[in-house]
């Protein structure tokens, strides 16, 4: 593996590493908290919002700090989100319309200014576009250090307030009968998903970062019932999407951004079919395993039914042609078979299938239990 | 102006009016982020139907497009209807994921043709006017011109055909599927009518401005009317009115021309959300001081009618007896007492508020009401 041999020795694929780690682990853990809040599509029109801040910050200080940039960036996209909740309450406009507007309108602005930068003769290219799709192979030691200083910052503001933010998001009316500042808040929460996007500005874009926001904290969710074990699952997640995605990126050549995503959207995938008791793949196993069962109770009952006719001899052997008809041929031969092999059923020589004495009692136990106690048939 | 601006501000139009339609029924259906949705996952339509025809021009992609478009949609409902996420994180993770599909697809294997994703995001409306159409040497206009103008007949033939079932579907589905017709039929197809749009527009303006014309005229008409013409066709006109604007804020600051449209959008909506007659934000705020204004001289003159003539008149009628009688700051007491004279309801009289004919005829109607 000579990726790996590198990640030790290249400088550069160092800093990508460690600056995708940092993002995946801020983006995971804080976006969690969106998932949880339904703010899945306000995490994207934040980061699309965040365009014109980058591009301002850089238009008014001439600087290229990625500080400067995120602080632009934080500023914008917050903006749009203080938008959208006062449009909202201010009129009647809903909030999806309220997201969509301001998502573009705000990308439109930053459009704006970053043609004007470009088109200015002295300040150069600046790099800015690369803000669109990101690229992790033009980060900088600066870079991870600001990333992770950021990051910390906002993974320290969620441990401090972890018990509000964890009431906030499960049950909000009740934080505000505590006496709980709900308000504060969620403005406060929303903040630090701003966070969580301007992290990822240069690695992932403004374009795809909700998608690092939200495919963490929606893959955690399928494995636990637990805010602490999902939020730490999601920064595990992420990370491990931004480490894979970024290399895959730098060595296959591709976009940082977009492969970044598809690394997490596989998470995502892979976790919905198969983490344990909410997977899909269970899910359809147990409606098969409960078919079955089912099936094979119904036949016994049949068989069981067909013995009472005959009072005299109870395991007289009966033609299943009938249950054929009922069930279905192929439902009704592998009860039959299961059955048997159970000892509940046998096979006579003339081809007739009866119950065994067994099996009659199971039959008997079975019908009890359906009309439940008390009950007098 | 040039021809070649007259071509831009034509194409800027015939985009903004054909986005305003199926926007107005996004509003409405409180879909409007599918918008974002499909102007991204249209880009994967266009690449693979590159793949097969080999050819930009083709109308096979737009069909493709299409496709992809109502597969987002059905992804999106797929993936929430496991019950594991909610529909808003399925459509974070759908649209994402297919559009990242699409860009590694161009940067690894389109490399060399003339698709890139920069371009798709941002569209440069500047170029639409070099590409013609020009059957058999006929110049007759540029071709973004006839795409956009065919969208638009489209969108304007469907809704004007489904108009009912449209109308039906968006403001009570419960009672439209109850009377036979499908909702899902109905949402499927002007899901695919936005795909359509979506593609066409991006060319031109690029997929993030789509979704502004498609959602910002709408919303902006949504708070001037009730009425579902009257909001198409002021969607059109504001949509319209956008465009030409955000063309000539571009070549003011000489800078994108389709991010200038978006900005005037959200400039236009601005202002709507403002100074809107019976609803904007001015107009509320003037509203509530009016009726506080009518409901506190209304209390003053009550309270003078209630009192006048009765042995407590001459304490209940002292003008600083009313901020502690109607716990009313004294400043605002002042002011009210103020306006009633200037407006001839009530008079000063030795230290004493009397109503004048008209205060008695006012407090009455009021006291009675």
């Amino acid at each position: 593996m000579d990726v790996l041999g590198d990640l030790f020795l290249d400088y550069t694929l160092r800093t990508v590493a460690l600056g995708s780690a940092a993002l995946g682990i801020v983006s995971g853990a804080l976006g969690a908290f969106a998932v949880l809040r339904r703010q899945a599509l306000l995490g994207d029109a934040m980061s699309h919002a965040a365009l014109p801040g980058v591009a301002l910050a850089f238009l008014v200080t001439g600087s290229r700090a990625p500080l400067v940039l995120m602080i632009g960036a934080a500023v914008t996209g917050w903006l749009a989100a203080v938008a959208i909740v006062s449009i909202v309450r201010a009129s009647r406009v809903k909030t999806d319309t309220a997201m969509a507007l301001m998502l573009s309108v705000f990308f439109g602005g930053g459009l704006v200014v970053l043609t004007f930068i470009q088109r200015q003769p002295s300040a150069g290219k600046a790099g800015l576009d690369k803000f669109l799709f990101g690229q992790a192979a033009a980060m900088l030691e600066i870079d991870v250090i600001t990333m992770a200083s950021v990051g910390a910052l906002g993974l320290l503001g969620v441990l401090v307030l972890w018990k509000e933010f964890k009431l906030l998001s499960f049950d909000p009316d009740y934080a505000a009968t505590l006496g709980m500042p709900t308000r504060r808040l969620d403005v406060l929460l929303t903040s630090l998903l701003v966070i969580a996007i301007v992290v990822g500005l240069k690695t992932v874009g403004v374009v795809l970062m909700s998608a690092m926001v939200v495919a963490p904290g929606a893959a955690a969710r399928q494995w636990t019932n637990h805010l602490g074990v999902m939020v730490t699952l999601a920064a595990l997640f992420g990370a491990a999407a931004g480490v894979l995605g970024a290399l895959l990126s730098t060595t296959a050549e591709t976009s940082t951004g977009p492969t970044i995503v598809l690394v997490a959207t596989g998470l995502v995938v892979v976790s919905l079919l198969v983490a344990p008791a909410r997977g899909l793949v269970w899910a359809r196993l147990r409606a098969w395993r409960s078919h079955r069962l089912l099936a094979l109770e119904a036949v016994l009952a049949d068989l069981a039914a067909l013995a009472a006719q005959h009072s005299t001899d109870a395991t007289r052997p009966h033609d299943v042609a009938a249950l054929h008809a009922v069930r279905g041929r192929a439902i009704v031969e592998r009860a039959l078979s299961e059955l048997a092999a159970d000892g509940l059923a046998q096979r006579h020589d003339s081809g007739g299938w009866s119950l065994t004495p067994r099996g009659l009692a199971e039959a008997d136990r079975l019908a009890r239990l359906r009309r439940g106690p008390g009950e007098v048939s | 102006m040039t021809s070649a601006q007259v071509d831009v501000l034509l194409v800027a139009v015939v985009v903004a009016a054909a986005c305003a339609i199926p926007g107005t029924f996004l509003v409405l259906r409180r879909m409007a982020m599918m918008s974002d949705a499909i102007s991204h996952t249209v880009l994967l339509g266009i690449v693979l139907a590159f793949f097969v025809v080999a050819d930009l021009n083709s109308p096979i992609l737009i069909i493709g497009a299409a496709l992809v478009g109502l597969l987002t949609v059905g992804l999106v409902e797929a993936v929430s209807r496991t019950g594991l996420v909610r529909q808003d994180t399925a459509i974070g993770l759908v649209f994402p994921a297919l559009f990242s599909i699409a860009v590694i697809l161009i940067s690894r294997l389109a490399g060399n043709v003339h698709l890139d994703s920069d371009a798709v995001l941002l569209g440069e409306i500047a170029f639409a006017p070099f590409n013609r159409f020009a059957p058999f040497g006929l110049d007759l206009g540029p071709v973004a011109l006839w795409v956009m103008g065919t969208i638009l007949v489209v969108n304007l033939a469907c809704t004007a055909l489904f108009f009912k079932e449209l109308k039906l579907v968006t403001f009570d589905p419960a009672l439209a599927a109850a009377l036979g017709f499908s909702p899902a039929l109905v949402h499927y197809g002007l899901m695919a009518v936005v795909s359509v749009t979506a593609v066409g527009a991006f060319d031109a303006v690029g997929s993030i401005l789509v979704v502004a014309l498609m959602v910002g005229p709408p919303a902006a008409a949504y708070l001037l009317t009730d009425r579902l013409p009257r909001m198409l066709g002021l969607s059109v006109v504001i949509g319209a009115v956008s465009a030409v604007g955000g063309y000539w804020l571009a070549r003011l600051l000489d800078t994108n021309i389709a991010g200038s449209m978006a900005t005037v959008v959200g400039v236009v909506f601005t202002l709507i959300l403002l100074f809107a007659p019976p609803r904007g934000l001015v107009a509320s705020v003037r509203r509530r001081r009016r009726q506080r204004w009518t409901f506190a001289s209304q209390m003053l003159l009550i309270h003078l009618a209630t009192h006048e003539g009765t042995a407590a008149e001459a304490d209940e009628s002292r003008p600083d007896h009313m901020h502690r009688h109607m716990r009313w700051p004294a400043e605002f007491a002042d002011q009210v007492i103020q306006t009633a004279t200037e407006r001839g309801l009530v008079r000063l009289d030795n230290e004493q508020l009397r109503l004048t004919a008209q205060g008695r005829e006012i407090a009455r109607a009021a006291a009675v009401r």
